[in-house]
């Protein structure tokens, strides 16, 4: 922790701060904050550049947990937030977090739109299919025949796939990746931190508690069978068809990230009322 | 025959016909035209409810000296043709002296203008544009209030050429059709000449919207995040590229969801920050608000007010939103709540809202109105004051940092990302003095304390409100009743009767001691505004431990309350 102020050869350990979670022990979002730090330490950057924003939820208590700047909002707009940090400081890199509720039912707008602006920020998803922080009800990727006290015998509702929506909607970097290896999940991270404009990782992170279930998620998870691709045709029949445990760089396009556009003619503050004066 | 006419201080006129008659862009000429022979003027329009096509009203007060309201009657009301003009009827009450002028083309004019007793003195516009090769009707109708108010024709030219600048045959053809509408004027044998100009001073020509996104720039705004809704929209058209010239940025978001939310994550990298909605967005945007009061992240809500609940009438004025600017967010949420009191002032208003909510680090809310954002006057060149952003920034590698913690007057200084040394997370978590989330009833008293403290930690001097008169009758009021019940004391000034006008700008907090002192000596005070259930009598009570006997006047939107309305309450009062 004793690193020159300028440094970045820092370590992933560094990035980790010491406010102990409110996780469960077990929660799949331990080994995403080992991953996030590792991918920090990877990218060479420093902490006070780095900003991590999140909504409400499990693992949108992230920020806190890691020694960059934090921005812990309220539920549903951690892409809102994030995406005004960037454009008035797109000196920072700025990393969005959050769970599947936060991220697809409350926040769904803000997602769709964050893919199709395309602002040069990466989303990290961590998908349990349950609402965790208010005890286990069901969320938009949870599957419909899931009992449940507010849905008794399942809501009857297919899944969203937010993969698919993000492909639709404009993302420039589409991965899934499985807390089962941090390792990987950490070169996820860094690939689409690198990745210019809306990176979006959806990452299978279990639910010990609610979804004990999807501890056998470890044993289902294997790598993409093919190599990332550039064509959004090819990408979404990939995504359509593939059976939701596939790891890797599904889709990585080339999209402008979005930048507004500077004036061509700047002024100083006292010229622009030269407009109103008679 | 032109019978010779009283010269007048003040004439309202108004200017109607379906989409597409050119009405406002005839008004937007007039008011010009009014401007450069000197005069002061306020535009106001009223529009149907079609997207495009519908009836219009441009309506006119143009004076020698400023207007800050619109006046109890029209004297003259010109239509290029009736449509469904009658609509508006309450929105132009004429009187016996009135003129109304039409086309006879057209038909004649819809019974409602004429019971007033009005004369109706037809004249043929259409045909007349006619007979000049490219010449419009509106075009006639411009020349003809023109030359029934006495504007010089200098002024009418200098305002057709300035909006016409590409000059050519067009131009030539609407110079001549004013021109014959002068013409017309002097026919008729009724005028209504202006007085002569006052001296000449340094003067705007801007709506409401413009001179607070100005202010917002002045005060130090480099972020909008913006969503359309009228009658905001136009604030955040005029920032769009004026933002860009200062190097800021402008982004359209998805909803007013995500615009609060970009705008908090902006100022939270350090960039002052504001969006500007109206009643329904406002709405959208309270859960938010209460994360910026939280964890204390300064940004600026420029509310627009319309006619509510609900999506109401949304071209038309209220002052319904105080209660939800004031006491909207759940929690105990201290934050600030500012008021302008005319066109002009929006620039002030929110000028100060954003050095106040940097200097706070507190979101404020600037609770304009559709009366002031659209309206369009001739005001005074706004005072340069010298607000600007005067957020308290943490040093870099500060020994240990603490964001929240619990400073004398309640100002922490703030972590910007970027900064080494200090890094911290914002939280809409009650937390401790770190921002770690707490839960514990002692960090939760402290926070509350310190969040609540910061807004009693300066002294907002003299701006807090507009002090006007003496006597031992008040009016007190605030946004825009302000100008009629000005004019409503200077009529009763003529009458014998004084008083004292309190118009109040800062809302929130609310400076009970102050408005104590200023009310010094009143014994009875009437409350005015413009909202149904009386939202800001409630709010007075509520706040506020007032030494005197008060009354309340209030009425809903869209109707304008008019200065003749305030002055008979003045006087039947001053008897009673």
């Amino acid at each position: 922790m004793n690193a020159p102020a300028t440094a970045t050869n820092l370590k992933p350990q560094q990035f980790k701060s010491d406010v102990k979670p409110v996780w469960c022990p077990g929660c799949g979002d331990y080994t995403v904050l080992s991953s996030i730090t590792k991918a920090l330490a990877a990218l060479e950057v420093r902490p006070e550049n780095v900003a991590v924003v999140s909504g409400i939820g499990c693992s949108s208590r992230i920020p806190a947990y890691t020694t960059c700047y934090g921005f812990h909002g309220v539920h549903g707009r951690a892409l809102a937030a994030a995406t005004g940090l960037k454009v008035a400081r797109p000196d920072l890199t700025v990393i969005a977090a959050g769970g599947d509720g936060d991220g697809y039912s409350i926040g769904g707008n803000h997602f769709l739109h964050a893919c199709r602006r395309n602002v040069d920020l990466t989303y990290i998803v961590m998908d349990n299919r349950v609402y965790g922080m208010t005890k286990g009800q069901p969320s938009p990727t949870t599957e419909p025949d899931w009992d449940s006290k507010l849905s008794p015998h399942g809501t009857g509702l297919r899944e969203f796939h937010p993969l698919v929506i993000a492909l639709a909607s404009g993302a420039n970097f589409i991965a899934r990746a499985t807390s089962s290896d941090p390792n990987g999940t950490a070169d996820l991270i860094t690939q689409a931190v690198r990745h210019p404009g809306f990176s979006f990782i959806e990452v299978l992170s279990p639910c010990v508690t609610f979804r004990p279930e999807q501890r056998s998620w470890k044993d289902m998870v294997h790598p993409a069978p093919v190599e990332p691709t550039d064509d959004p045709a090819r990408a979404a029949r990939r995504l359509m068809t593939d059976d939701g445990f596939n790891i890797g760089v599904l889709f990585a396009g080339h999209r402008k990230p979005y930048r507004p556009e500077a004036s061509a003619s700047p002024k100083r503050v006292a010229e622009l009322e030269a407009e109103f004066v008679l | 025959m032109t019978q010779a006419a009283k010269a007048m201080t003040s004439v309202s006129v108004a200017l109607a016909g379906s989409g597409g008659a050119g009405v406002m862009t005839a008004g937007n000429m007039l008011l010009e035209a009014a401007a450069q022979a000197g005069y002061y003027g306020l535009m106001t329009r009223s529009s149907g409810p079609q997207i495009r096509g519908g009836e219009a009203a441009a309506m006119l007060r143009i004076a020698t000296t400023p207007c800050d309201s619109v006046d109890d009657r029209y004297q003259v009301l010109a239509a290029v043709d009736w449509g469904n003009v009658a609509r508006f009827a309450a929105e132009l009450p004429l009187e016996a002296s009135s003129l109304v002028v039409g086309d006879p083309a057209q038909g004649e004019p819809p019974e409602v203008f004429l019971k007033s007793g009005a004369r109706y003195a037809p004249v043929t516009l259409k045909a007349t544009a006619k007979k000049i090769p490219g010449g419009w009707p509106n075009m006639v109708a411009l020349g003809l209030l023109g030359g029934l108010i006495g504007l010089p024709a200098a002024a009418l030219r200098a305002a057709v050429e300035k909006s016409m600048k590409k000059g050519g045959d067009a131009l030539a053809a609407s110079l001549a059709a004013v021109q014959a509408g002068v013409g017309e004027a002097a026919k008729i044998g009724v005028r209504y000449p202006l007085a002569p100009a006052p001296a000449r001073s340094s003067r705007w020509l801007v709506t409401g919207n413009q001179a607070a996104g100005y202010g917002a720039i002045r005060g130090g705004v480099r972020f909008v995040a913006a969503y359309p809704i009228t009658p905001a929209t136009e604030l955040l058209e005029w920032m769009a590229p004026a933002l860009a010239q200062v190097g800021g940025t402008l982004v359209q978001a998805e909803d007013e969801l995500a615009s609060i939310n970009m705008i908090l994550g902006a100022s939270y990298g350090g960039v002052p920050s504001l969006t500007a909605t109206s009643g329904p967005g406002l709405s959208l945007m309270i859960e938010a608000l209460g994360l910026g009061v939280a964890a204390e992240i300064p940004i600026v809500v420029v509310d627009v007010m319309r006619t509510g609940p609900s999506t109401g009438i949304a071209t038309k004025t209220e002052q319904a939103d105080l209660n939800i600017a004031m006491y909207g967010l759940h929690g105990d949420a201290p934050h600030l709540v500012l008021a302008p009191n005319s066109v002009a002032d929006c620039l002030l208003t929110t000028q100060w809202a954003t050095h106040l909510a940097e200097t706070l680090q507190v979101p404020a809310i600037v609770l304009s109105d559709q009366f002031f954002g659209q309206a369009r006057a001739v005001v005074e060149r706004p005072a340069d004051v010298s607000f600007a952003g005067a957020r308290q920034r943490a040093e870099p590698d500060a020994a240990d940092y603490q964001r929240y913690a619990l400073t004398p007057t309640g100002v922490s200084p703030m972590a910007i990302p970027g900064t080494p040394g200090i890094t911290y997370t914002a939280d809409g978590l009650e937390h401790g003095e770190r921002g770690t989330p707490s839960s514990a009833a002692a960090d939760h008293l402290a926070q509350m304390e310190k969040r609540a403290r910061k807004l009693d930690s300066i002294d907002y001097g003299e701006h807090w409100a507009e002090i006007e008169g003496e006597g031992e009758l008040a009016v007190i009021t605030w946004g825009s009743c302000t100008g009629a019940v000005r004019e409503a004391f200077a009529r009763a000034k003529a009458d014998g009767v004084s008083g004292r006008l309190l118009s109040l700008r800062l809302m929130s907090p609310a400076q009970p001691q102050r408005l104590r002192r200023a009310l010094q000596g009143v014994k009875r005070a009437l409350v005015v505004e413009q909202s149904f259930g009386g939202q800001f009598m409630r709010y007075l009570r509520g706040e506020y431990d007032l030494p005197c006997e008060l009354t309340s006047f209030r009425k809903p939107g869209p109707l304008p309350v008019r200065p003749d309305e305030i002055h008979r309450k003045i006087l039947e009062w001053s008897r009673a």
